[in-house]
């Protein structure tokens, strides 16, 4: 994704010349480094000093820049929140914040480097925008969504490298405040964002198995929410799973609850989130999330369970 | 880059009308934060009489950016009296009709960033003034701290940034008053002391002057040795002008009851019409 991420910016950036960039002592992974080297006065590289990132951006953004704040997502977002609140949000300025590796996906790093709340935060301060895409291939049409954007702040939260792509020909087209249908089913509704879809998929493989189809979307604008969309899923299907790389506080759980309540919602939701609490755990992703509730196994059967 | 128009003489007459100002709104609301104010206000009225060049009546090339938010009603009857805001802002001054709060906010004619919460200045600063170097645009970028935004690490992250982008541009003026809400900081935090060093040593050129002084403000900017970002340490007075309210902390929000307000213009030499 981060790969796509710097393709993006550099084919953009290298027309569009209100396009910059400002890293916290990141490496500049694959094209960043051309940006970098091509148009060395947009490409700001504050140190680790994420306060200073955001604040700069904020400052070009006054004069008319389109500014990318690039970090691991628990110093994009955390360490520097209240220059978010303030400069990007309350100002309302169009600064995309990229979040990288986030949720598990820093599964060896510990629970400093690991963000499981941070669309809940995000989602909380007026004006933010939130778009988690799931794959390389809805990454680019998020990018360049923020490349073109004017309207305020974005923040971008991303995986890191190597994800599949999963996003195929028969899916939705990819549009902003938009649910999209990634893969078609009658039975059950998974709800998801980011790239945990994979376990969508792999459910799906398996509800084949008993002859239950699975319909797949993804939630990658998750502010604002494409309510109406959510609204249909209610009337079409009696169960509706949510999977999220995220705290069950303040995320895409809530969200969809929240709204089955409003719209007295008489089907069964099932969410499975990452626990309100911290992760002790070192290994893989899925040994973290496996810990978490998100096992592919667990969410099969449960999941069975329900339609029965 | 400084006006040869400048009077100091005139400069002395405004900064009394502003004070008078300031102090007849202070009788209309609580919240104006006088004493922060009447520390900066030499400076706010040097920086658009004498240092910002103009394009046109009342469009500037240069910026000022006013980071210490809650000093901003010095810059509010500066930009009244230029005009810039209509005098029914102040009028309505922190009321549900009005436009103006205590903290400046974005998207106010004359009014760059939303600024309140210290240590935000800087940034802002750094990163406009530096998009005006990537753009080739001669301008300069004239920004207030006040010494309690030295306290913010956001604020040396991001002079350290300015050295690094070598932003000759930028020009920082801190209103060094010595007193923050808790008390005299050269009390309650030692150790911020010395300070010019410490602006040196993060890649600025500093100087320290008398702040309510308009020539040596003048010359601190005409006489820069280098072309590194300058900082200007503005030795100044919180509440200058006022015998009671001259660096008393617990004047750095109240405002002067009926009383205290017939002494204040008194003191000042001015009338209350």
């Amino acid at each position: 994704m981060r790969n796509k991420l710097a393709d993006i910016i550099y084919k953009t950036g290298s027309k569009n010349k209100k396009i910059c960039v400002l890293v916290a002592d990141i490496s500049p992974a694959g094209s960043m480094s051309k940006f970098r080297e091509k148009y060395p006065n947009r490409f700001i590289n504050t140190g680790v000093a994420e306060q200073s990132m955001i604040g700069i951006a904020a400052g070009m953004a006054l004069r008319g820049f389109k500014p990318f704040c690039y970090t691991i997502a628990t110093f994009a977002l955390y360490r520097p929140f209240e220059i978010i609140r303030v400069d990007l949000c309350y100002q309302n300025l169009p600064v995309t914040i990229v979040g990288m590796g986030t949720g598990t996906v820093y599964s060896t790093l510990g629970g400093t480097h690991l963000t499981q709340e941070d669309i809940s935060i995000a989602r909380s301060i007026p004006n933010m925008n939130i778009i988690a895409p799931c794959d390389p291939n809805e990454m680019e049409d998020a990018v360049k969504y923020c490349c073109n954007n004017s309207k305020g702040p974005i923040y971008l939260r991303i995986g890191k490298a190597g994800e599949k792509t999963f996003v195929n020909k028969s899916s939705d087209r990819w549009q902003f405040g938009k649910i999209r249908k990634i893969a078609s089913g009658k039975d059950v509704c998974i709800l998801t964002f980011g790239p945990i879809i994979k376990k969508a998929f792999e459910i799906k493989d398996n509800f084949k198995k008993k002859k239950i189809t699975t319909e797949i979307n993804s939630c990658h604008t998750l502010k604002p929410f494409d309510l109406k969309g959510l609204k249909k899923k209610f009337k079409k299907f009696k169960s509706i799973i949510v999977i999220e790389d995220h705290s069950e506080i303040g995320g895409l759980n809530n969200i969809v609850k929240t709204a089955a309540y409003e719209e007295s919602y008489l089907g069964k939701i099932l969410n499975f989130s990452l626990k309100d609490k911290f992760i002790h755990c070192y290994g893989t992703q899925d040994d973290l999330l496996n810990k978490h509730g998100l096992d592919t196994n667990k969410i099969y059967k449960k999941t069975l369970s329900i339609l029965k | 880059m400084i006006s040869k128009k400048f009077s100091v003489n005139k400069s002395k007459k405004r900064c009394l009308k502003y004070r008078k100002r300031i102090l007849d709104i202070s009788q209309t609301v609580n919240a104006i934060h006088a004493a922060g104010a009447f520390s900066a206000l030499e400076m706010v009225d040097v920086i658009y009489h004498g240092l910002m060049r103009k394009k046109s009546k009342n469009k500037f090339i240069d910026t000022f950016l006013m980071s210490k938010g809650h000093g901003c009603i010095s810059q509010y009857v500066v930009l009244e009296s230029l005009g810039i805001f209509p005098k029914k802002y102040l009028d309505t001054y922190c009321t549900k009709e009005g436009k103006l709060g205590s903290h400046p906010d974005y998207g106010l004619p004359g009014i760059e960033a939303s600024t309140g919460s210290l240590g935000h200045g800087m940034g802002l600063a750094v990163g406009m003034a530096h998009a005006d170097v990537v753009e080739k645009k001669d301008t300069k970028l004239f920004l207030m701290i006040s010494d309690g935004e030295l306290q913010e690490g956001s604020t040396w992250e991001n002079m350290m940034m300015a050295a690094n982008l070598e932003l000759t541009n930028l020009i920082c003026f801190v209103d060094h008053n010595g007193s923050q809400s808790f008390g005299i900081t050269k009390e309650t935090h030692p150790k911020f002391y010395p300070l010019k060093e410490k602006i040196v040593s993060f890649g600025w050129e500093c100087i320290e002057i008398n702040g309510h002084s308009a020539n040596e403000l003048l010359e601190a900017v005409q006489n820069r040795k280098t072309k590194k970002p300058l900082m200007i340490i503005a030795n100044t007075i919180k509440g200058k002008g006022v015998s009671f309210m001259e660096n008393k902390p617990i004047w750095h929000y109240r405002s002067p009851n009926p009383d205290e307000y017939l002494i204040a213009l008194r003191e000042l030499g001015v009338s209350k019409k």
